[in-house]
């Protein structure tokens, strides 16, 4: 028998890690879905040059700007000393992936604007949007005979964007759960898989729309295979990492994972997205929301439960003294 | 050069807390919070338990996670001492340090900043010892200089069974356990 009695009780330590909530896990979904939205407005200006691709070239750089300043707004209002947020910016940290991450996020504004300019076929707003004639125009003129170099551009800070999300909690050795390698390219998977989802719901010419759903489908074909090898990487792994798959696999957060990530999130869309390639009838916004809600849970999940988990005391190890 | 740290004698130790209000009282530390605590740990079979009492607190590691991690550089291991400390005037609050403390030694002073043991550098600096090393009634908790020639801490490690906390984690902390 072994019994541990830890007499500190401070705020949002104990019992267990409560630091970061749902603003984090927003953040880091929306930045995960713009990073999708840049890589695949790239990779659509690379490829498809000849298809129109309304939802992915034209409405997408228009959202990336906006979702990501709201995802720097719930960044914000998680800091504990708001009026302390310049102090990110007075230093580059090299050893700190949130130093990275808070360089990138300013660094992809330049190329989301660059990628507005690219989108030409944005001809002119009416009404309360006039206002963004003149600066859209100005971009224009700004990217003219660029496309290539904008694309490759929005490709490489996309997948620096996308990756960074999941490297952010992947340096915290302290936290079993999240330290694993796997998490850049699961989030940076998760993302692009979103901003998919997000493209077919922003009204996609329809060549885009079945492009969009069978990169989906790949995409979602990825993302299963990293979860089921995270899982073995915890379950095999030393005991914090045993514990830490733990919770996903019969603990405290097994079933609103399995539930949202894996069934509702992955299983269901990427089953409604197979009916939608073979020609079998499935409602269009049905595969599209349910992988946002997915993408949204996994980050969820993975901010509430990687706080849970920790590195064992050697007493827990050895059974006791 | 030194490199402050501390050898914690849990046979000495009995829980009594002093260090926890000295600590409390000599660094002003809020209400609710605390930068030292005791563990107590129990385990054995019936009817032969063993009892240990341990002071805890900041390990004020070699290779200390939470400075790495800082994206503003508030958190740092201070030159000449190797006493983790943090700027409260560049901390943001983002929390990325108390994520990346094994030990969960840090936490958000309601002012906003990351807050932690810092040694009683202030009272390091006048030549004196942290508050709850000099509180403590049975001299469990001692401070002072691994780096030192023929130091008290090397002195009281000898022929003794050591251990760190959570030498997994490889932060290589500076406060050693005696059992």
């Amino acid at each position: 028998m072994i019994e541990i009695t830890n007499f500190r009780n401070n705020h949002l330590i104990d019992p267990h890690l409560e630091i970061w909530e749902w603003p984090i896990a927003v953040y880091l979904f929306l930045g995960g879905l713009v990073a999708g939205l840049m890589i695949l407005n790239g990779v659509w200006r690379l490829m498809n040059k000849q298809t129109d691709a309304p939802a992915s070239t034209r409405m997408a750089p228009l959202w990336a700007p906006v979702l990501l300043s709201l995802g720097m707004f719930f960044l914000w209002i998680d800091l504990s000393y708001k009026t302390h947020v310049y102090r990110f910016y007075m230093t580059f940290q090299i050893a700190s992936p949130m130093s990275w991450g808070a360089w990138i996020l300013i660094l992809v504004y330049p190329a989301q604007l660059l990628a507005i300019g690219i989108a030409t076929e944005i001809k002119s707003f009416k009404g309360p949007f006039r206002f963004l004639n003149l600066p859209i125009a100005f971009l224009q003129a700004a990217a003219f005979g660029k496309e290539k170099l904008i694309a490759w551009l929005n490709i490489t800070m996309g997948a620096g964007l996308g990756i960074y999300t999941g490297i952010l909690l992947a340096a915290f050795a302290a936290r079993p759960l999240w330290n694993t390698a796997l998490l850049g390219p699961l989030f940076l998977i998760s993302g692009l898989s979103t901003a998919a989802a997000w493209n077919l719901l922003s009204k996609p010419a329809h060549d885009e729309e079945k492009t969009l759903v069978r990169w989906d489908l790949a995409l979602i074909a990825i993302e299963l295979m990293l979860i089921t090898v995270f899982l073995i990487g915890l379950a095999t792994g030393p005991q914090g990492h045993q514990d830490a798959g733990e919770l996903l696999l019969g603990g405290s957060f097994t079933a609103t994972f399995w539930v949202f990530v894996v069934i509702v999130g992955l299983l269901l869309p990427f089953w409604l997205e197979l009916r939608e390639v073979t020609g079998r009838f499935a409602p269009k916004w049905a595969a599209p929301v349910f992988v946002l809600v997915g993408g949204l849970a996994l980050r969820l999940i993975m901010v509430y439960a990687g706080q849970v988990s920790h590195i064992p005391d050697v007493e827990m190890l050895s059974g006791g003294f | 050069m030194a490199r402050y740290g501390m050898v914690i004698d849990t046979k000495r130790c009995v829980g009594c807390h002093s260090c926890v209000i000295s600590c409390f009282l000599e660094n002003e530390v809020p209400e609710g919070y605390t930068r030292d605590w005791i563990v107590e740990v129990v385990s054995g079979k019936s009817p032969d338990f063993r009892m240990e009492l341990r002071s805890e607190r900041c390990n004020h590691c070699d290779d200390p996670p939470c400075v790495f991690v800082c994206p503003c550089g508030a958190s740092y291991k201070e030159e000449g001492t190797g006493i983790v400390l943090v700027h409260k005037d560049k901390c943001s609050g983002c929390k990325a340090c108390l994520a990346a403390c094994p030990y969960n030694a840090r936490f958000i002073n309601p002012k906003g900043y990351a807050d932690k043991c810092t040694f009683c550098d202030h009272r390091v600096k006048a030549g004196l010892k942290p508050g709850c090393a000099s509180t403590c009634p049975t001299k469990a908790i001692n401070f002072g200089d691994f780096d030192e020639p023929g130091s008290e801490l090397h002195r009281l490690m000898e022929g003794r069974v050591v251990k760190t906390l959570k030498p997994d984690a490889g932060t290589k902390p500076q406060i050693y356990f005696l059992l």
